[in-house]
């Protein structure tokens, strides 16, 4: 278990208060000046030696992303964008950060905009978080009152401004170049990487895009050592996170815990258990909807890493623990989930576009048991078509939880099909009608 | 992607208020002089606040000629993004999550509530004009589900006595307050633990 003096955000509930003056007294922007001062190489060593893996989904090292950033300024100016899109089913993470620990996201900015060599940075929240992102931007003015933002912040010699950009209800502008589609003013759709943003992102120029956990985390490793950051959790897995955990638990709750605790133990110590008790578990989806589910066969030993997870064909995503028990139906809650993305597909590859759709209808007709045999082998079918034929991650996102459904609950879903195809006994059951269309006429 | 219609009765003409002229300027301010394009988004939703809630078709183009951008881009932008509204909604805007996390803590009922209450149908304005509802995707507030948002506002840890409290107390003018419906703090783990769930909806 994390010891309370190895926690990063002491005010995650806002016990505290969330003004600058309490984060203050909270060692935020303690030494700032001097940590900036330091230099760009020693910042970008230190956050190697504390191999911080991205906390927004895909685990990449953070100091490996900064160092891709061109040394010396072009022609082009660098920016620094920050992903607060927070959409993905199961994760309300940021939205504490952005509402509790604004500080230390502000100065994070500020250290990681150095590092980078941006004097601009744009904070992307989504649509949604209307509140936070008012809140967001009252501590950003505090900041400025006390000169910790704006020309030479906090007294470092570096010019840097943060600026707030609203989303407006797309899920798929947390991808980072839908992102920078986003606020240059398009529709929300990924670009083709290569070139990948760090050289060639917003506006065209390098750009720096991470997630809201990475950058509030990055003020407190400087601090305290990259080493001891390192010495939490497990090698190449370390430091804290917080976790999400929702659905059938007593005390649905978000928790800072040590990475590589085990999964049964987060949900018994912090979130009171399963409802209905331990045994009553049916399924985890460990990081997020896009993480396929595990078993409860799976979920009595596994840790809560990204390596580990990997290796049980899972991941730990965003670390949005969604809690299923026997009292669900987990075909219905996939093919909720198979909705979700069909609703938000972006719509500019065609496997991706068509393809959730079908996932989502043949899901469907599961649950309605309306679906035959053959049904299965073409939904496998259908989400390896998805699969690694899109431009974004956004396909293997929609395909991944279906075939983890497919991998663990076959019998289920087997028992729940028949012999004979519909068509024979003449359901109306439109096969190439958008189902969605006809249920919400006005949607 | 979202699946909006455009209101069939259109106003002509859309202008920016005087005061939101001067917040236009501020935002222009913060994107590079020749990236004013950036702007479509915030803009967007200064139209929409201004004109009770939706986008009329003039906005558009009134917003497209200020940034000089083509009038379809702008048109693109309003019908990608799903917090855009394209026709009119209640004054009281009621969006229920009903993404799995809230699913399993039982939106649906929240849903059939919305039904009695509001209006048979989604994105249709109840009888008395001030409330409606629609369903939408994951809000980020998973911890606390079942929950909904009305106009900028969370209401999270709902059951169905309190949404009926809050639905009934929307269409009589007079909103019940945002944050927890069982009294707790945030997102913090609840000490009073009721086993077996039956404290949500």
């Amino acid at each position: 278990m994390l010891k309370p003096e190895n926690k990063i955000f002491k005010n995650l509930y806002n016990d505290h208060g969330w003004e600058i003056e309490s984060a203050i007294k909270r060692d935020d922007w303690k030494d700032t000046k001097n940590i900036i001062s330091k230099g760009r190489e020693w910042i970008i060593n230190e956050i190697k030696t504390s191999e911080l893996r991205g906390r927004g989904g895909a685990g990449f090292s953070t100091g490996l992303k900064w160092s891709f950033a061109p040394k010396e300024v072009g022609s082009r100016p660098h920016y620094l964008v920050i992903n607060a899109d927070e959409s993905e089913p199961g994760t309300c993470k940021d939205r504490d950060i952005l509402r509790f620990e604004p500080q230390k996201l502000i100065e994070g900015c500020l250290i990681a905009g150095y590092a980078v060599n941006a004097h601009v940075c744009y904070i992307y929240i989504r649509g949604e978080y209307f509140n936070e992102g008012k809140r967001l931007q009252n501590a950003i003015d505090q900041a400025y009152e006390k000169k910790y933002l704006g020309k030479n912040a906090c007294g470092s010699d570096w010019d840097f401004d943060i600026h707030i950009h609203y989303g407006a209800g797309a899920y798929i502008c947390g991808e980072e170049t839908a992102l920078l589609e986003s606020i240059e003013g398009n529709k929300g759709q990924p670009r083709l990487k290569p070139p990948f943003p760090a050289l060639v992102g917003l506006y065209g120029c390098p750009t720096i895009v991470n997630n809201v956990e990475t950058i509030a985390v990055v003020p407190t490793i400087l601090r305290r050592g990259g080493k001891w950051f390192a010495s939490l959790g497990k090698p190449k897995n370390t430091g804290t996170k917080i976790f999400c955990i929702s659905g059938n638990v007593n005390s649905p709750c978000n928790v800072e815990e040590e990475m590589g605790i085990s999964l049964r133990e987060l949900i018994e110590k912090h979130a009171g258990g399963v409802i209905g008790g331990w045994e009553n578990l049916q399924a985890v989806i460990p990081g997020g909807s896009s993480m396929p589910l595990l078993p409860k066969k799976i979920c009595d030993t596994i840790t809560m890493d990204f390596d580990s997870l990997q290796e049980n064909k899972s991941g730990l995503g965003t670390a949005g623990i969604i809690v299923i028990n026997k009292d669900q139906d987990i075909v219905a809650c996939m093919a909720r989930i198979a909705r979700f993305y069909k609703h938000e597909s972006c719509g500019q590859c065609t496997p991706c576009r068509e393809g959730a759709g079908w996932m989502w209808r043949i899901l469907d007709r599961v649950v309605k048991r309306k679906a035959t045999f053959s049904d299965i082998n073409l939904l496998s079918d259908v989400t390896k078509q998805i699969e690694g034929h899109t431009i974004c991650a956004f396909g293997e996102g929609s395909a991944w939880p279906v075939q983890g459904l497919l991998r663990h609950f076959k019998k289920e879903i087997e028992s729940r099909c028949r012999e004979e195809p519909l068509i024979k006994k003449k359901v109306d059951n439109p096969y190439l009608v958008d189902q969605h269309l006809l249920e919400n006429k006005n949607a | 992607m979202s699946l909006k219609k455009v209101h069939d009765s259109q106003p002509k003409d859309f202008k920016f208020s005087g005061e939101n002229l001067k917040k236009a300027e501020e935002i222009l301010k913060r994107y590079p002089e020749k990236n004013k394009k950036s702007a479509v988004m915030p803009f967007l939703y200064l139209a929409q606040k201004q004109n009770n809630n939706w986008i009329p078709l003039a906005a558009m183009k009134y917003i497209a000629n200020y940034l000089s951008m083509p009038y379809i881009s702008v048109y693109e932008v309003a019908t990608f993004y799903t917090m855009y509204n394209l026709a009119p909604v209640g004054n009281h805007f009621v969006q229920v999550c009903t993404t799995t996390p809230c699913l399993i803590r039982g939106a649906d009922k929240i849903v059939k509530l919305c039904k009695e209450v509001i209006s048979p149908n989604e994105n249709e304005v109840s009888k008395n004009g001030n409330c409606s509802w629609m369903e939408v995707e994951c809000l980020g507030a998973c911890v606390s589900a079942p929950m909904i948002q009305i106009n900028d506002d969370y209401y999270e840890d709902l059951d169905e006595k309190s949404t009926k409290e809050i639905l009934s107390s929307l269409i009589n003018n007079k909103p019940l307050k945002p944050g927890s419906y069982r009294g707790r703090k945030n997102t913090s783990p609840e000490k009073k633990l009721s086993i077996n769930g039956e404290n949500h909806a």
